[in-house]
């Protein structure tokens, strides 16, 4: 008995294929990782069609969630020094780097790459975090002043963080494009929820898992996937939203807003509650379009989502 | 036995003594005699317990039926500050929300009561003359209650002579622990004739400290013997104290109110004070208190939300509920 069982099992372990151990794709929200609260997923295809993952597909309360996260985690991101906030991001691009074969392999997949794009795409990416780390000691030197005035004052102007910071991520670029619209906001310190590329959402995940594992603290990055046509809205009227990054309001093909959504409707209902809103970018013709993320990147981007702060202070006599 | 017009039991001394004689059984009210009426209470089943109030918790309360919770939960809250650091001027800025919680919308209600320590009742008493929001002082050597008789019914007569409606007493959960229940009883009895004293008629709120308290048999126990000595309310926690309200406990509360009413016709109301912060948790409660003791209890007047920052929450979900944007913190008032 016992030398037929051995045997059954030699013959099962060497002839049958291993189980795939596959992946739930979920949201990051308050540095955890849950699933939809609505329980919904959605089909996730690859550039040729073919199936790639069932992706969570967040509803307007994990859109919730996510500001009340973001809200939580503000204050405490925006009183880490500039040079501690610096060290944070710098590590997560070191993260990145240990994720490369797998982020490769994701963008590649999903935008349709081949592996030398792909691979070219992924470390403009992580040198896009590094370009950002390096500004957050640096963007109140560049963009701050001591301005002159009629009076024994010093009269100093510096950038605040806005708060808590929507993005609609790049619909196209599914990496670089994410890093490129989620950075530049952390670096004075604001918070940020972010709505992932609707197609192709899988890079978006991986980074929200690398966010869990460097020293990002909780809440600070807030990943949602799912349907923009759904969680935008909520979020360009929460109160409690401070500013609103709409690069993702042009679509895989060019067309303008989220699924029938014109960005000027995000627009107008963001503007009910005063938030900063950045629009899309546009082309030569002055045309909604996802720019050329491998350009040169700008600290205009910083800037759009802090505050100017002026004190007044007295000068000794 | 008569209510009073706003609906409060308005039982003589004799009759609330007469009462516990016959629902113990025992004309003496000793310590043995309330401890074999109180052991002998039929003992909570912590699980099922535990159960009950998650199940509750589950409901789906949406639309129509969410604005009617909202208003009645604004209805039902004792606005609380007890704080070392408490001013006049916190007191007075509390009162004009417990009037106005909403300013610039006339159908918010106003908060049940504005509850405050005893030297802050006269600021209170005057911001809130003639606005039909009540005043409720914490007495009795608040929050331990470790002080001697003669002090707590001091600290009792000052707040009610002040014009306090409301005192919300704590328990000598010592007492109540090492089973001195005729000690606990006469603390009790001798607090709320200090409220009835002088022709006023302050209402008696009993805390029971059930984060001290250890067992649900114990919560059952000591609602027993607050009920039957006379309180008007009985009331979860100080908030001092963690952990403070829960569902289950506010459950078990409200069984021993249901049964008290079935055996004794007197209606006695619960308050669960401390740690409710948001709407969705004070829903949860309106839900049991409507499953448990029944919708008779679903008026301010028998069950109140001791709490400071619930009532934002429930402002900022009423302004969702109208406009449908979600409400940030900003838009209401810091206290």
């Amino acid at each position: 008995m016992a030398r037929t069982t051995r045997a059954s099992t030699a013959t099962t372990a060497g002839t049958s294929e291993r189980l795939s151990v596959r992946k739930t794709y979920k949201l990051y929200v308050g540095g955890k990782f849950p699933r939809s609260e609505s329980g919904r997923t959605y089909e996730v295809l690859d550039a040729k069609g073919r199936f790639l993952a069932n992706v969570a597909q967040g509803s307007r309360k994990d859109a919730r969630e996510a500001v009340v996260a973001a809200r939580a985690a503000q204050a405490g991101w925006a009183a880490a020094t500039a040079y501690n906030r610096g060290q944070v991001l710098y590590r997560v691009a070191e993260v990145l780097e240990g994720r490369r074969d797998q982020l490769v392999a994701e963008v590649g997949a999903g935008e349709g790459l081949t592996a030398r794009q792909a691979e070219l795409a992924v470390s403009e990416a992580i040198d896009r975090w590094v370009w950002y780390a390096g500004w957050t000691d640096k963007i109140a030197q560049v963009a701050g002043a001591a301005n002159p005035v009629a009076g024994p004052y010093f009269n100093l102007s510096s950038p605040e963080p806005t708060g808590v910071v929507v993005v609609l991520a790049p619909q196209r670029s599914s990496l670089l494009g994410l890093v490129s619209t989620i950075a530049p906001p952390l670096v004075t310190g604001n918070t940020v929820v972010v709505v992932a590329s609707e197609q192709r959402p899988v890079p978006a995940v991986t980074l929200s898992e690398v966010l869990a594992t460097s020293d990002v603290p909780g809440g600070v990055v807030n990943v949602l996937t799912g349907r923009a046509a759904e969680l935008a809205p909520p979020l360009a009227s929460h109160r409690d939203v401070d500013a609103m990054d709409l690069a993702g309001a042009v679509g895989l093909d060019g067309a303008t807003g989220v699924a029938g959504i014109g960005w000027g409707e995000l627009e107008a209902a963001a503007a009910d509650s005063v938030k900063r809103v950045l629009r899309p970018a546009t082309d030569r013709r002055g045309n909604d379009a996802e720019p050329d993320w491998t350009e040169a990147p700008r600290p205009q981007r910083i800037l759009a989502f802090t505050e100017t702060k002026t004190v007044w202070h007295p000068k000794g006599i | 036995m008569s209510t009073t017009a706003t609906g409060l039991s308005d039982r003589s001394p004799a009759d609330v003594a007469e009462s516990a004689r016959s629902v113990t059984g025992s004309t003496s009210l000793d310590d043995a005699a309330w401890r074999r009426f109180l052991h002998g209470l039929p003992g909570v089943d912590r699980v099922g317990a535990d159960g009950r109030a998650a199940m509750l918790g589950t409901r789906s309360i949406k639309t129509t039926a969410k604005a009617w919770a909202l208003d009645t939960i604004v209805r039902m809250v004792d606005l609380t500050t007890l704080e070392g650091a408490d001013t006049p001027g916190k007191v007075r800025s509390l009162a004009a929300k417990a009037v106005r919680p909403e300013p610039n919308d006339a159908s918010c209600p106003s908060a049940a009561a504005v509850c405050v320590y005893n030297d802050l009742v006269p600021v209170a008493v005057e911001a809130l003359a003639g606005t039909g929001v009540k005043v409720a002082a914490v007495a009795t050597a608040f929050p331990s209650g470790r002080a001697s008789r003669a002090v707590r019914l001091a600290d009792t007569r000052e707040a009610v002579d002040a014009g306090a409606d409301e005192i919300d007493m704590v328990i000598d959960r010592g007492a109540f622990l090492s089973g001195r229940y005729e000690q606990v009883y006469d603390d009790i009895v001798a607090v709320r004739a200090q409220c009835r004293a002088g022709g006023r008629h302050a209402h008696l709120k009993v805390i029971l400290e059930t984060g001290e308290l250890a067992t649900y048999d114990n919560v059952r126990r000591a609602s027993w013997l607050a009920m039957l000595a006379g309180a008007d309310f009985i009331k979860t926690s100080t908030g001092k104290v963690s952990p403070a309200a829960t569902l289950p406990v506010t459950v078990v509360m409200l069984e021993a109110v249901r049964d008290f009413r079935a055996q004794t016709g007197v209606q006695v109301g619960v308050k669960p004070a401390g740690g409710i912060r948001t709407s969705k948790d004070a829903i949860k409660y309106l839900v049991a208190v409507n499953e448990v003791a029944g919708p008779d209890w679903l008026d301010p007047d028998w069950f109140r939300f001791g709490a400071s920052s619930l009532l934002n929450d429930v402002l900022m979900q009423r302004n969702k509920l109208a406009t449908g944007a979600y409400w940030g913190p900003d838009y209401v008032t810091v206290d």
